[in-house]
């Protein structure tokens, strides 16, 4: 970044010049076309796009330049091509409308396309009907801020993902709201990222889908209302704190899909009204801590393979079933937890129940051998069946047990403000922020 | 009819059972809001309870009445009046007040607590409708009973029967069965068997407003389009009309082959 300011100022100082070109395009202008404005710009000039709706096919940007729009200008695509290639290194794209990609069979057409750059910054654009969004293929150091994307997706075949990145590195992904996509977010060999802020929501599967990307952080993310909620498979050691995941209902949805992950920590997050809050297959070594789970038709399914897992200090509030669990890893603490269907008693009044708590009903065991019988929930006998489990378990695994069940819940556990009202969409980069601040919660949490 | 009806709907009323029966449930309700106010909360409670009581209150309530009013029925018998209407007025007058003490003892606390303001007012609706759809069948059944045995101690003991067949053992059936049988697609034959009973019938509609969360992770087919769309309202809905329907017709067919 620091050679680039060198480049840009320092030496067009040294000719004499005070300041790198700006060329302003507008209709009326002298130069009405941003491709002629890109072709007359020197590397490190600001093109300035003034109003105005131009349709002018894919604009190549080879060369190191801030391309600027004001009053929102439109960048058109009218269904037939991608609109922005960027080829060089240094660029920023700012303010633009950029709308109508098109879908395409063979390739992925995308509204902006980074290939194979560094340092670059996409902010504060709008982008609709977008096959793909913004599509970021090896490319480093990069902030994706602010922008909004919209699609009309219907099903998975036909549509592309808003956010698309693949071989990246240290990639930003801050503030943006994606809909209407295959994926909200999707990352495919990305190192070392943030994700932090975004709001996705309606895309036809995931909100974030993770693939094979290694120490990345998201935070304060909400992903509500997609086809499946977000996944994140075959990746090690992601943080992931402080994000909502509200409202992934479906036959084979859920808030949060862990596939192999290994090391990872899920912290303050809020599970809210998803039909499965967390599926975890494979996963080793991952700390659940300080979440919410509320009102989940299953707050956490872990099927086999799921060695060394700590869940301690969660609210478990209101769920169908508050764990389904299919592995006998020995190593699984279910520490610590307050359970809103833990009936047992403090008589020394230290805040931690006197009786151990078995979270895994016998009926949860018996819905997943027959699905079918999942029509008996909330029955009487059902109700007599899981009360003679809990006082001599049979079939419920045996180490599946909190032995310090919390009498009050958690205060503020979850890090999550939920935002019921839908972002301005005029006002992108000034967007109210999905979630609060993660640290300002963890301090509450022990209050 | 009316006449009839209107007689033991009022003679119910003075009864001290009646009131408490509703101050049972006014002071459960005012109880439960004044322990949480969170209406929602409340209103899931109240469900469990009404799967639970108001049919086991029916059943007793059913019988005892028939049984205490047997003379009376008698006196009537010898007046020139229909038997259909001497029988269906008693108990239109039992189902009648027994809701009306589950809509008032219910409904006054939630009233007081302002329901019709809150997101609420749809399921408490469905709550109260519930119960009375509860009352009226389960009172039904208890008169059928009632009417078929001369002697008390067995039709109470049947009465009880009944409703414990309904409210636990048919489940246990039907869990038993569907774990048996888990190798073949047994969805549609759950659905159906749950859809007999009328106290499984109620438990699936209140899951329906609750536990939509849980239901939607039905992998089958059949209970998606069940559940998940408006069908399923219907078809319980007029499932449960049938059960009202069915039991006040074999009691018509009882009372006019009865002999007194």
């Amino acid at each position: 970044m620091f050679r680039w300011i060198l480049t840009c100022f320092l030496i067009p100082m040294g000719q004499g010049a005070i300041w790198a070109n700006n060329i302003l395009v507008c209709p009326t202008c002298p130069v009405f076309s941003v491709k002629e404005g890109i072709r007359l710009a020197g590397p490190c000039d600001t093109v300035t796009v003034d109003g105005g709706h131009f349709a002018e096919g894919n604009l190549l940007i080879d060369k190191e330049l801030w391309l600027i729009g004001k009053n929102w200008p439109v960048l058109d695509g009218e269904g037939k091509t991608e609109i922005i290639t960027v080829a060089s290194n240094h660029v920023h794209i700012e303010g633009f409308k950029i709308e109508n990609v098109g879908t395409s069979y063979t390739e992925d057409r995308a509204a902006i396309r980074l290939q194979e750059v560094s340092d670059f910054c996409i902010k504060n654009n709008q982008l609709k009907n977008a096959f793909f969004g913004i599509y970021s293929q090896h490319s480093k150091n990069g902030i994706i801020e602010g922008n909004t994307i919209h699609g009309e997706a219907k099903e998975e075949v036909s549509s592309g993902n808003a956010i698309h990145l693949w071989y990246c590195d240290n990639i930003k992904i801050i503030n943006n709201w994606t809909s209407g996509h295959r994926d909200g977010i999707y990352l495919e060999f990305v190192n070392s990222s943030t994700i932090k802020g975004n709001l996705s929501e309606h895309n036809v599967r995931y909100g974030l889908h993770f693939m094979f990307s290694n120490d990345d952080n998201y935070l304060q993310n909400t992903f509500r209302n997609n086809g499946a909620g977000v996944a994140v498979m075959y990746s090690k050691r992601i943080g992931m704190h402080g994000n909502l995941f509200e409202k992934n209902w479906g036959p084979s949805a859920f808030g949060l899909l862990l596939k192999e992950i290994h090391d990872s920590e899920i912290e303050g997050n809020q599970f809210q009204e998803n039909t499965v809050g967390i599926f975890a297959e494979t996963s080793n070594r991952i700390v659940y801590t300080k979440n919410n789970f509320i009102q989940n038709g299953w707050a956490m399914r872990i099927s086999g393979g799921c060695q060394n897992l700590q869940i301690t200090s969660n609210n478990f509030i209101g769920n169908s079933f508050d764990l389904a669990v299919h592995t006998s890893g020995a190593d699984n603490k279910f520490d610590g937890n307050f359970w809103s269907d833990y009936a047992g008693y403090d008589l020394d009044h230290n805040g931690i129940g006197d009786v151990p708590h078995r979270p895994m009903k016998l009926f949860s065991h018996v819905v997943s051998q027959t699905p079918e019988s999942m029509i008996l929930l909330r029955s009487l006998f059902v109700d007599i069946l899981n009360f003679s489990e809990k006082v001599s378990p049979i079939f419920t695994p045996e180490n599946v047990v909190d032995n310090q069940p919390r009498m009050k819940k958690w205060t503020a556990a979850s890090t999550v403000k939920t935002t019921n009202t839908p972002l301005p969409k005029a006002l992108p980069g000034k967007f109210l922020q999905p979630a609060l601040n993660s640290q300002e919660g963890a301090d509450n949490h022990f209050k | 009819m009316f006449k009839i009806l209107k007689y033991s709907f009022f003679d119910l009323i003075r009864s001290r059972w009646t009131y408490i029966y509703c101050g049972f449930y006014m002071l459960f309700t005012f109880s439960l809001l004044w322990l949480s106010s969170d209406l929602s909360k409340v209103v899931i409670s109240l469900m469990n309870v009404v799967l639970l009581l108001c049919p086991l209150i029916a059943t007793m309530f059913g019988v005892m009445y028939y049984y205490n009013s047997r003379e009376f029925t008698e006196l009537l018998l010898a007046q020139p009046v229909k038997r259909t209407s001497i029988f269906l007025g008693q108990y239109l007058g039992v189902a009648a007040s027994l809701s009306a003490s589950w809509v008032i003892g219910v409904g006054f606390p939630f009233l007081i607590y302002g329901v019709f303001g809150s997101a609420q007012a749809g399921n408490f609706l469905m709550l109260l409708l519930i119960g009375v759809v509860l009352s009226f069948v389960f009172s039904a059944i208890a008169f059928f009973i009632a009417l078929k045995n001369e002697n008390r101690i067995k039709g109470f003991g049947l009465a009880i029967l009944a409703w414990l067949f309904f409210a636990v053992i048919y489940d246990g059936i039907l869990l038993l069965s569907l774990s048996l049988l888990s190798e073949y697609p047994v969805e549609k034959f759950s659905l159906i068997a749950s859809v007999l009973n009328p106290i499984d019938l109620s438990r699936i509609l209140i899951l329906l407003k609750l536990d939509i969360s849980a239901l939607m992770g039905f992998t089958g087919a059949v209970f998606r389009k069940f559940l998940g769309t408006g069908l399923g309202m219907v078809v319980s809905m007029a499932v449960l009309a049938v059960w009202v329907v069915l039991p006040v017709l074999s009691i018509r067919r009882v009372a006019m082959r009865k002999d007194f």
